[in-house]
């Protein structure tokens, strides 16, 4: 590469110098970790955190081992299985030997180039953007990268979280850095207070709705107002985890004292001196009142209910006791072609064959938590089959502390083992062409759980009724 | 595959679909392959809308009408929304495209695509709708795609326009280079921000 053909300034470069007003805490994470500005192009970004997993590492890996390089920085980079993991008999090798291949290229990778490796039925292992926050690698503050569209989750934690290609992937294992365009910023502001009933994936599936798969293209979001404050972790986690359905480059919440509770005491959290220094320096993430946004938008909570999808994007979805639209373009017709629906009907009461609770969009304790509130005393519909899966062994270990194993038993569920199984089915969990599934994941996709396969995106107390009902139901008459 | 990129004159092949996906674009049963052979991802390029259950062809997708070929596949707005996969950018490779024409891109398919030198050319709806028009009245429709100049021209109707890219990729892109040769050769400046992070 002739450098000399690239004018590079180290200066570090403020988005909006010479514009007057505050900084965005978006602008404080990104200034804070630029190496340097290429001229007329990107800049190049320090990353604190890569994440690995097996789908999106292995051409990564052998582009590291052609080029002769060894990982800059191995002690910033966690790797673990998560898409093809089965959810079942985890002791015994992966049936489909491509899924096996895979996997067993991550953790050959791992070893070979000194990466922490989570294997399969490894009491640490999970969904990579479950684990990482529960066990205090996704802190405050942080760049955090990894070849998923869903890292945006770690957000949650006030980090600047993005999802990367493979080639990206390999820029941050042989320089712990990235050449990133920097996106604008949109402020997503909602107040009031949730209904009963309402949770932060109907929260997320509105904002869907609302801004549509594209609406947040080029933007980096920031989530603010009564809503998010008064959210729980796991519920800003749902929340940031769903910001790329509406195209947004990422999604975070600045941290307050709900994210400093949740982090004290994890595994890789600061102890200590360093906890309070660390504590010192996170209270300073916020954006200032005076802060201007490219775009700055504000919600009410009382506009949201339970919320459904009908189509085949996320963004195509109603409230629960709404109605599909009753004209709509040809991508419309479409998508009502594929799902079996008609424009103009209601959801409710439409039968339904598969209900799905998991991935990293709602495979946490709260989650099974919500789904157990609904399903106790109650039993599972005939003719539903429930496939509910905890996001991580952590979670699966919560679950049977707070005996909730016992209460879904009772209601004739079974609890598989971790991964991201039916969201995208790349290992056996696959909904069969024609079914229709309930699903707390985050895509909706023609094809996404199966070829064929229908699928509508709910909260876990919209699968819940569902799965006892046998029908597509509005929760709040169940609980 | 790096190769270096300057004008491309060429017929298209048109896809006048909105919001493509890349589960779409290659679905997730493709993701576990662990090399990056550009073939195998290019054969299973819009593999579900291209074959039919039964593994033979639909005679109704675009790939399948012989009338349309060429290096330029021209797309509905926000193509490429939806998952991270750089397997979509190799499928759009690996098929033998190396321009992809829409009135709007999603972020991440974007980048993957400029990362494996396949120039995304973003235009105006009205633009891309002349050229849709244009396709349909005459299949053999060529558009030039000067990357130089940066302009995309319908040479059908001879109406040009000019569309963006950073000084960086394009550089990139006209001379075969990639971003991981840029960042291994700026190493000590990795190790400069550091230092400074530490003390600060």
């Amino acid at each position: 590469m002739n450098k000399k053909e690239l004018n590079v300034v180290s200066t570090p470069l403020s988005h909006r110098e010479g514009q007057g007003g505050g900084s965005t805490l978006f602008d404080k994470i990104w200034d804070r970790h630029i190496v340097q500005q290429v001229d007329d192009g990107p800049t190049q970004l320090y990353i604190e955190r890569l994440y690995c997993h097996e789908v999106t590492s292995p051409q990564a890996f052998d582009g590291m081992r052609a080029r002769g390089l060894k990982c800059f920085r191995p002690e910033r980079i966690f790797c673990m299985p998560d898409h093809n993991t089965p959810t079942h008999d985890q002791d015994r090798p992966i049936a489909d030997p491509v899924s096996k291949a895979q996997v067993d290229a991550l953790e050959r990778n791992a070893r070979e180039f000194g990466l922490t490796y989570y294997g399969m039925l490894s009491p640490d292992n999970g969904i990579i953007h479950v684990v990482g926050p529960e066990k205090g690698l996704s802190l405050p503050g942080m760049t955090i990268v990894c070849g998923d569209s869903h890292t945006s989750t770690h957000g949650a934690m006030g980090a600047v979280a993005f999802g990367i290609g493979t080639t990206e992937v390999e820029q941050v294992l042989a320089s712990q850095c990235i050449l990133q365009q920097k996106p604008k910023s949109m402020r997503i502001s909602i107040n009031g207070r949730l209904g009963r009933g309402v949770t932060a994936k109907d929260v997320a599936l509105y904002l869907m709705a609302r801004l549509t798969t594209s609406g947040a293209t080029g933007y980096f979001v920031e989530y603010a107002g009564d809503v998010v404050r008064q959210m729980s972790m796991e519920g800003r986690l749902t929340l940031c985890n769903l910001s790329i359905e509406m195209g947004a480059r990422g999604g975070f919440i600045a941290p307050d004292d709900v994210t400093f509770d949740y982090l004290r005491g994890r595994d890789y959290a600061p102890k200590g001196d360093d906890w309070d220094r660390a504590m010192a320096y996170w209270r300073t993430l916020q954006s200032d009142d005076d802060a201007v946004f490219d775009r700055d938008l504000t919600f009410d909570a009382a506009d949201i209910e339970p919320r459904i999808t009908y189509g085949t994007n996320p963004g195509m979805g109603i409230g629960i006791t709404g109605t599909i639209p009753a004209q709509g373009d040809a991508s419309l017709s479409k998508a009502l072609d594929y799902m079996q629906f008609q424009p103009g009907q209601s959801l409710l009461g439409t039968k339904v064959d598969y209900v799905f609770l998991g991935a990293c969009t709602n495979g946490r304790i709260e989650d099974f938590r919500a789904f157990a509130s609904v399903v106790r005393g109650r039993r599972k519909a005939e003719g539903v089959t429930a496939w509910l899966v905890p996001g991580s062994w952590a979670v699966d270990r919560q679950i049977r502390a707070e005996g909730l194993d016992g209460v879904l038993r009772a209601a004739g569920f079974e609890i598989r083992q971790p991964g991201c199984s039916a969201c995208l089915a790349m290992n056996d969990d696959k909904v069969p062409a024609g079914c229709l599934c309930v699903s707390t994941s985050n895509r909706n996709f023609e094809g996404r759980q199966g070829p064929g396969s229908r699928t509508v995106l709910a909260s876990p107390l919209t699968a819940a009724a569902a799965a006892v009902t046998g029908v597509i139901t509005d929760p709040r008459t169940l609980i | 595959m790096k190769q270096k990129f300057d004008t491309i004159t060429s017929t298209c092949v048109p896809l006048p679909l909105e919001n493509v996906d890349t589960d779409q674009i290659i679905p997730a049963r493709f993701l576990k392959a662990t090399t990056r052979e550009e073939c195998f991802f290019g054969d299973n390029l819009f593999r579900d809308w291209r074959y039919r259950p039964d593994g033979t062809p639909n005679p109704d997708f675009v790939l399948n009408n012989p009338a349309y070929s060429g290096c330029i596949l021209v797309a509905g707005k926000n193509f490429g929304s939806g998952s991270s996969r750089e397997h979509a950018a190799w499928a759009i490779a690996g098929y033998g495209f190396r321009v992809v024409i829409s009135s709007f891109f999603a972020d991440i398919h974007r980048n993957n695509e400029l990362n494996n030198f396949v120039l995304p050319v973003m235009v105006s709806e009205s633009f891309l709708h002349e050229l849709f028009d244009s396709i349909a009245a005459d299949p053999g429709t060529q558009v030039c795609v000067d990357l130089p100049r940066q302009t995309v021209t319908n040479l059908a109707t001879g109406h040009s326009e000019q569309f963006t890219i950073n000084g960086y990729k394009k550089h990139c892109l006209m001379n075969g280079l990639d971003d991981i040769d840029f960042l291994v050769a700026n190493q000590h400046k990795t190790i400069a921000w550091e230092y400074e992070d530490k003390i600060r």
